[in-house]
């Protein structure tokens, strides 16, 4: 039972904060347009496919260099000639701009790169188990996942909250007027953040992309849960998007790992039922079955009992 | 097309002149006229690439093998027609009712049971209510015991082995390993893994009464990040090898992951190769992934089965032939087209059943008449890079046969009651 914990408290670890570099960059872009990127895990799921080419030619370490880059300044030029002139027509047209921009690079990269799976694989560095415990092996490429991933966090909230540019940008996000008139290019600061908060996704995708596999779907099946963690968390909060990428990561390893379900319920209650009963796909329900659904019935609990989400400051 | 396009350019007496000259030519050439096969499957989307191989290797099928010699029924050719259905039964639909008015009475398509499912019920409505404009589909891959059992149709027919039927020789497989003692079962959540899941749990159970299942897990389809946490799960329950019917990205996930977490374990699979499955698996997967399938594999039985398989490379660099299936099913509809001298769907129904086919592996098919559903033999293929001749994704690796049945041992029965219809 033992093992079955530490193991699922780690993998919970590697993938909440795998989300949360995805979420931070969301949640930022968030504060300071007031619009939801629908194509955000799009830009992860270009940083794996750019790092895969990448490592074909210079190896996995210029991939985690380059890719995030080149991410990054894709990122920077859609804010600059796109979004900035769909902004002029507001948040709807804004909203539905990115909600295409999804489509159209999941097709791109199916144009480009095809449909299939592709081989991108670890590098041999990072090739062994970092440590075996109770017969199963923690690889040390995991580890290395939780070491950028907390690194990158640490950064960022430094730089957010103790460094001079950070402090422009929170006063550009609540009073960008008052920091255009102190001299500040806030157009400027805007594009910046948009470009490194895809940049970040792009390194969630390079480094993501040898684990969870580098496929045209990737995108989909992050996009959807990186929206409930920066809801939950509270729109616009880093601290928020932090804890409520752990919290989903943790809950859903913890619901796969547990055998409970329905049944046990039943038993416990006393209760019991045919097999024949017309709800029985119900009372035969797990919670490891569910795991995947339990992040969105969070949201809908936090939408209902704490709407501003767990450090939530927006009541506008 | 072309003939169609030049004449809207063309005024409207030309036009009206023209008119008669082409239809007294076209009663000359009527016997010219091509047999055309319409292909519903997904051409875009996130299924796309196994679509498009397919529609390949039934083009490469048709042009190597009948329209390159001459044609069929004294010269005509067969014409492929592509239709794009997204892998979705709605698209399914629209693209019957296209195929229809198209005038195609032949659809082959075989990505997943849910369309098969809705294609064989649409056209059953549609041949009941259009007598003599019925339309045959051809279901290369669609594997749900269903459309040859409780759903079976005249109208329908299966060139794979169903799922139990499959089972029942991956069981037998695993039944003969006596280091096997602990199974642990994954699957995704919908018709196809509950029937993986079932038919293993009770057939395991006749065969090795001591084999005990550790684990009986589904999970929703495509929506799984990280399979790291069920892969704690299965280590933690000690099994001896695991059995899943996952596929595409799922299928590589699960495999990686057990890979990566150390576990030395077979995986017994249905579809864990090609489309960039061999490729990601590549050296960590060897004499770990095991795939139960109808194609014989490494190494290729007959000189012509490799001679055709390397044609087929040599045309389509990036792709494998990955469905032989389609090659079988394609020689048996055409046998039944020149036995019958008719290109009817009722005709073609008839002489398909209970048709004897020797196909290009020298191996013996049979199309049984009660179901529609294919009797051949079956293989468990083993992922590796020793032996391999002709290889998936060009990685070098690829499935080496390891173990194999002959139709009559794959024979299970069914509870057809087929509703045959009157002329």
């Amino acid at each position: 039972m033992l093992e079955v914990f530490v193991f699922s408290t780690l993998n919970g670890l590697v993938t909440g904060l795998l989300l949360f570099m995805l979420a931070s960059g969301l949640t930022l872009i968030f504060s300071m347009m007031g619009v939801l990127n629908f194509a955000h895990a799009s830009f992860y799921m270009l940083g794996a496919y750019f790092a895969y080419s990448i490592s074909l030619k210079l190896g996995f370490w210029a991939g985690l260099l380059i890719a995030p880059l080149l991410v990054g300044a894709f990122g920077a030029l859609v804010e600059r000639y796109a979004l900035r002139r769909v902004h002029a027509h507001g948040h709807v047209a804004e909203l539905v701009f990115t909600f295409g921009l999804a489509f159209l690079v999941e097709e791109a990269v199916q144009f480009f790169w095809g449909a299939d799976t592709k081989n991108y694989q670890s590098p041999d560095l990072l090739n062994f188990p970092l440590f075996t415990l109770f017969g199963q092996e923690f690889s040390a490429y995991r580890g290395f996942m939780i070491t950028i991933s907390v690194g990158i966090f640490l950064a960022l909230y430094y730089m957010l909250t103790r460094s001079r540019i950070g402090i422009i940008i929170q006063a550009a996000i609540t009073h960008p007027h008052t920091v255009a008139n102190l001299g500040h290019n806030v157009p400027l600061i805007f594009m910046a953040v948009f470009g490194v908060g895809t940049a970040l996704a792009g390194v969630a995708g390079v480094i993501a992309g040898p684990v969870l596999t580098t496929f045209p779907g990737m995108a989909v099946v992050l996009g959807s849960i990186v929206f409930v963690i920066v809801v939950i968390g509270g729109l616009g909060s880093l601290g928020g998007a932090f804890v409520a990428s752990l919290m989903i990561g943790l809950l859903q390893s913890y619901a796969i790992a547990s055998n409970l379900g329905m049944p046990d319920l039943l038993n416990w209650l006393g209760l019991e039922f045919s097999r024949d009963h017309p709800l029985n796909d119900l009372w035969t329900l797990t919670l490891p079955q569910i795991a995947p659904v339990l992040p969105f019935l969070l949201l809908v609990l936090v939408l209902i009992f704490r709407p501003t989400g767990l450090a939530g400051k927006r009541e506008e | 097309m072309k003939r169609l396009h030049r004449s809207i350019t063309f005024s409207i007496t030309l036009k009206s002149l023209l008119a008669g000259l082409v239809l007294s030519l076209f009663s000359s050439i009527s016997a010219q006229e091509p047999v055309r096969i319409a292909f519903i499957d997904p051409l875009s989307g996130t299924f796309a690439s196994i679509g498009t191989s397919g529609l390949k290797q039934l083009q490469y099928a048709a042009d190597e093998l009948f329209n390159s010699k001459g044609g069929i029924l004294g010269g005509r050719m067969i014409e492929i027609v592509p239709l794009d259905n997204k892998q979705s039964p709605t698209d399914t639909q629209i693209q019957f009712r296209r195929a229809v008015s198209e005038g195609l009475r032949i659809i082959f398509q075989g990505n997943s049971s849910a369309v098969a499912n809705t294609l064989n019920s649409t056209i059953s409505r549609h041949n009941r209510r259009n007598p003599g404009q019925e339309i045959l589909q051809i279901n290369y891959s669609a594997v749900d015991p269903i459309l040859t059992n409780e759903q079976c149709s005249f109208w329908h027919f299966r060139f794979d082995a169903h799922a139990v039927m499959k089972l029942n020789v991956l069981t037998d497989y695993i039944a003969m390993n006596p280091e096997i003692k602990k199974v642990y079962i994954i699957g995704q959540d919908y018709s196809f893994g509950q029937v993986v899941s079932d038919t293993s749990i009770e057939l395991l159970r006749e065969k090795r009464p001591d084999i005990e299942i550790v684990g009986n897990e589904f999970h929703p389809i495509g929506q799984v990040k990280d399979f790291t946490p069920y892969v704690t799960k299965i280590v933690s329950s000690d099994a001896d090898a695991v059995i899943t019917g996952n596929f595409g990205a799922d299928m590589v996930s699960l495999a990686r992951s057990i890979i990566d977490s150390g576990l030395d374990i077979p995986i017994y699979t249905f579809y864990a190769a090609y489309d960039g499955i061999t490729a990601t698996l590549g050296a960590d997967g060897i004499d770990k992934i095991y795939l139960v399938h109808n194609d014989a594999g490494n190494p290729l039985p007959s000189e012509e089965r490799l001679a055709y398989t390397k044609n087929f490379k040599r045309l389509n660099p990036n792709n494998d032939m990955t469905q032989f299936r389609i090659t079988n099913a394609l020689q048996m509809l055409v046998q039944a087209m020149e036995a019958s001298q008719s290109t009817d769907p009722f005709d073609i129904a008839l002489a398909l059943e209970d048709m004897r086919f020797t196909n290009m592996s020298g191996e013996e098919l049979w199309m049984r008449g009660e179901d529609h559903q294919i009797i051949q033999p079956l293989h468990i293929s083993v992922h590796t890079d020793q032996n391999i001749v002709v290889d998936a994704d060009n990685s070098g690796f690829g499935l080496y046969r390891d173990f194999s049945v002959l139709g009559d041992e794959t024979v299970v029965d069914h509870s057809c009651r087929m509703r045959r219809p009157r002329r």
